[in-house]
């Protein structure tokens, strides 16, 4: 049976959704973490700042989980050379999401000066490592990695610090703080709603920059990225972040927070989208040696993808519907009870 | 050590310390979506009690879910860091139900059990009965994901071999392999009896202490009759369980059963030293053994032959020792944890379960010994399962990531150890004084008559019964 290429494209196209869902929703919850210790400055104001994720915070997550299974599912072979190859990296990663976690249950369990600040310290980190790491991933991901004569990643750790995948550990990191500002304005009020407001601003900034450097500086580090925008239609995504970002401020300063979140959403996903459209069929670049990861080298069988693509078109739309619900039922600015963090 | 060694004690640890929490609240949630359920039919009349009783172990489940949770990430990415070849090799397969655990279920348990731990105040009475009742089917949804990509493992189907990597030819010969159903059955049997012994044994502690007593007599039962079926089903599903080892995997099952040579009328050890991986050298010593039972009970048959691992090349041999241990401590502790469910239900139809002191204390120690025992149950399956890891078809050695080095692997067993042990100590630490606190305090003093009621000794309607 030949290999169904809509199929394969399809599953490109979903783990692309996965990937962006998390983008946008975890990435709120990560960018809250970024500034908890700048626009948060009391304890109580420390406490909105986690409750304010707390109901979504763990459901957030799970696109990063089902995009991970996702990928295992559709291309396992480059599930298993990302992950081995960038091992310690993702070690990190994991470590921090589990100190995130941890910190929002546990910090209001105790009252004593020392245990909060501890795992304010603990939320903080645990927010910025992957905020920075999963762009540096994703950096790594743009130049391509050496690849070994089996599809092995052959290149060392510290081969994937480089000065152009750090640059996209920055933008991912500016990114999700603007991300979290932005979820912030619709959910605070008062000084604290002004402070997030700067830091709104100032992730904007900073990811306009970034991505203005990251975009030029890609012509040299990965060229080859640059090859689909021969085509005009494909200029609709970066063409959709610009406008998105320059309108974020303006938005911000009206005090439209829900068209400001749905703005800085916009920017996040059409930066994704712009990405996969670049890729495009590489799902990991070759780069110095070896043969690169296509979509079609490294597709499971028909079968496989039919099966999950029928769970998935079967299970997404009641996801998104009761996801959708739970923020209905949890929208307005945070206010602290008895069940709160 | 080297990468396949440290690769695999990493795995263990992960898995193991992981499996902890995610067994303890299926049962809690088993139990919470119970008491929401009395509380919405306001049952006896008692609905502001189970509100405060579903409220508390509401917040344990929320403690012990996020441990789970965070444990649970590393799983997820730990195929692809540590067993690459084995990815590469099962993707096919074994990723689908990944990807369906997480649509199809964890996205439901963490979204609901966000509405049930934040939503008071925000939704109705029944949307908070409803949101239990989605994060319990959650969990229980999640365990079918995860044991069909484990069973799989263990009794491999629907697949054929193309250039070197498993592919997918019948989806569901391949979902419900031979293992799946048995397996899942004897997990889910074993959750509910973990979460039900916690909850079982803090309300018989309360009931002991004389402390928030009208949530604990409204819990104790319900946990009571879940631990006793609960306990009850893990051997009727164990028995399915060891009966579909021997058919389709009978050099596992001659290793956990340390039969060394084929023969008929094979006896059933209850008790014996352990068993060494070389049969000429095993310890004299006493040993409980009851004829030919273990040829019945395989196959209903008491003079039925049971291949011995002679029949298998030794190095398809599990490790004997091990599996042997774990599989029968696992089924000591689940003898024992029925008897004491035996006599708890006994006592509870009896009417007389809360003046049963030493009873109540004997659910208090009986607390952690599914946790122990559903640790042991899974060491046996993957014990067992060596040297495969993927049964008969990949050998464990064949499966791991090629590139990663073992210091590499090192440092993130150092890193995830270190992670471990500080979730496992701060969830104690929280869980028991949680625990210790108590639930909501009743309004109107409502304990205090349940106190009345409890020590009063039963009138002599059963000649013989008295009160303890």
């Amino acid at each position: 049976m030949a290999d169904n290429g809509f199929l394969q494209a399809a599953w490109f196209f979903l783990v692309g959704v996965l990937l962006v869902g998390y983008a946008i929703l975890d990435g709120f919850d990560l960018g809250v973490g970024m500034q908890h210790m700048t626009t948060a400055r009391t304890d109580e104001e420390r406490r909105i700042l986690m409750n304010s994720i707390g109901p979504v915070w763990d459901g957030n997550e799970v696109w990063l989980i089902t995009a991970g299974g996702a990928l295992f599912a559709a291309f396992p072979k480059v599930y298993a050379t990302v992950f081995s190859g960038f091992y310690l990296a993702l070690m990190l990663v994991l470590a921090a999401l589990i100190l995130r976690a941890i910190s929002l249950e546990f910090r209001s369990k105790e009252r004593g000066r020392g245990w909060r600040t501890t795992w304010d310290l603990a939320f903080f980190v645990g927010s910025v490592l992957p905020a920075v790491l999963f762009g540096v991933a994703i950096g790594n991901i743009m130049r391509g990695v050496p690849l070994d004569g089996q599809g092995d990643y052959a290149g060392t750790f510290i081969g994937l610090l480089s000065p152009f995948a750090l640059a996209v550990g920055l933008l991912s990191a500016a990114m999700f703080l603007m991300q979290g500002a932005a979820w912030l304005l619709l959910k605070t009020e008062g000084a604290l709603q002004a402070r997030a407001r700067r830091t709104a601003l100032v992730g904007q900034v900073a990811t306009l920059v970034l991505w203005v450097v990251v975009t030029t500086w890609s012509r040299a580090e990965a060229p080859a990225l640059w090859d689909r925008f021969g085509l005009i239609p494909a200029w609709l995504a970066p063409v959709i972040a610009v406008l998105a970002l320059v309108a974020f401020p303006v938005l911000v300063r009206r005090g439209r927070a829900a068209s400001a979140f749905a703005a800085s959403s916009a920017a996040i996903a059409a930066m994704i989208a712009t990405l996969g459209i670049g890729l495009w069929p590489n799902l990991l670049p070759a780069r110095d040696q070896g043969a690169s990861l296509t979509v079609p080298l490294t597709a499971s069988s028909d079968l496989a993808l039919t099966a999950m693509l029928i769970i998935a078109l079967l299970g997404l739309p009641f996801v998104l519907a009761y996801t959708f619900w739970v923020y209905r039922i949890f929208r307005g600015p945070v206010r602290l009870d008895e069940h709160s963090y | 050590m080297n990468a396949e060694e440290l690769a695999r004690i990493q795995f263990a640890i992960t898995i193991g310390f992981h499996f902890f929490f995610p067994s303890i609240s299926i049962g809690i949630g088993a139990i919470v979506l119970a008491l929401e359920t009395f509380r919405l039919r306001n049952l006896h009349g008692k609905a502001e009690t189970y509100d405060r009783a579903a409220a508390f172990w509401t917040r344990f489940f929320a403690l012990t879910f996020v441990v789970g949770v965070a444990s649970g990430l590393v799983m997820e990415f730990q195929f692809g860091t540590n067993w690459a070849q084995f990815s590469t090799f099962v993707g096919d397969i074994f990723g689908a139900p990944l990807a369906a655990e997480g649509i199809l279920a964890f996205f439901l348990e963490s979204t609901f059990l966000g509405v049930l731990l934040f939503g008071r105040g925000r939704i109705s009475s029944r949307v908070r009965w409803f949101a239990a009742l989605m994060v319990c089917v959650g969990t229980l949804l999640s365990a079918v994901w995860i044991l069909i990509a484990n069973s799989w493992m263990q009794t491999p189907a629907g697949y054929e071999i193309i250039d070197g990597r498993a592919r997918l030819t019948d989806f569901f010969a391949a979902a419900f392999n031979a293992s799946f159903v048995p397996r899942y059955l004897h997990t889910v049997a074993a959750a509910l009896t973990a979460g039900a012994f916690v909850a079982l044994g803090a309300s018989a502690w309360y009931v002991l202490k004389r402390k928030h007593l009208s949530v604990a007599r409204a819990v104790l039962p319900v946990a009571l009759i879940t631990a006793f079926v609960g306990s009850a089903g893990m051997f009727a599903t164990g028995d399915m369980s060891s009966k579909q080892v021997a058919a389709t995997q009978p050099a596992k099952f001659a290793g956990i059963m340390a039969i060394y040579s084929t023969a008929s009328g094979v006896p059933m050890t209850i008790w014996s030293l352990p068993p060494t991986q070389d049969s000429s050298n095993l310890p004299q010593g006493p040993e409980l053994q009851v004829a030919r039972l273990l040829s019945f009970m395989t196959f209903g048959d008491w003079n039925a032959p049971i291949q011995g691992l002679d029949a298998f090349p030794t190095q398809d041999w599990p490790p004997i020792t091990m599996s042997f241990l774990a599989y029968h401590n696992m089924v000591l502790l689940g003898t024992l944890m029925l008897l004491v469910m035996a006599f708890g239900a006994y006592y509870l139809w009896q009417r007389s379960v809360f003046r049963r002191p030493f009873w109540l204390r004997a659910a208090v120690l009986a607390t952690p010994l599914p946790i122990i025992a559903i640790q042991l149950g899974w060491a046996t399956a993957e014990i067992g399962r060596q040297p495969w890891i993927v049964y008969g078809v990949m050998r464990t050695s064949t499966g791991i990531s090629r590139i990663v080095p073992p210091e590499q692997i090192a440092i993130s067993l150092v890193l995830l150890v270190g992670l471990y042990v500080l979730l496992g100590g701060l969830w104690i630490y929280l869980a028991r004084k949680e625990l210790g606190h108590g639930p909501a305090p009743a309004p109107d003093g409502v304990d205090d008559a349940a106190l009345d009621e409890l020590p009063r000794p039963e009138p002599a309607l059963r000649p013989g019964t008295t009160a303890a």
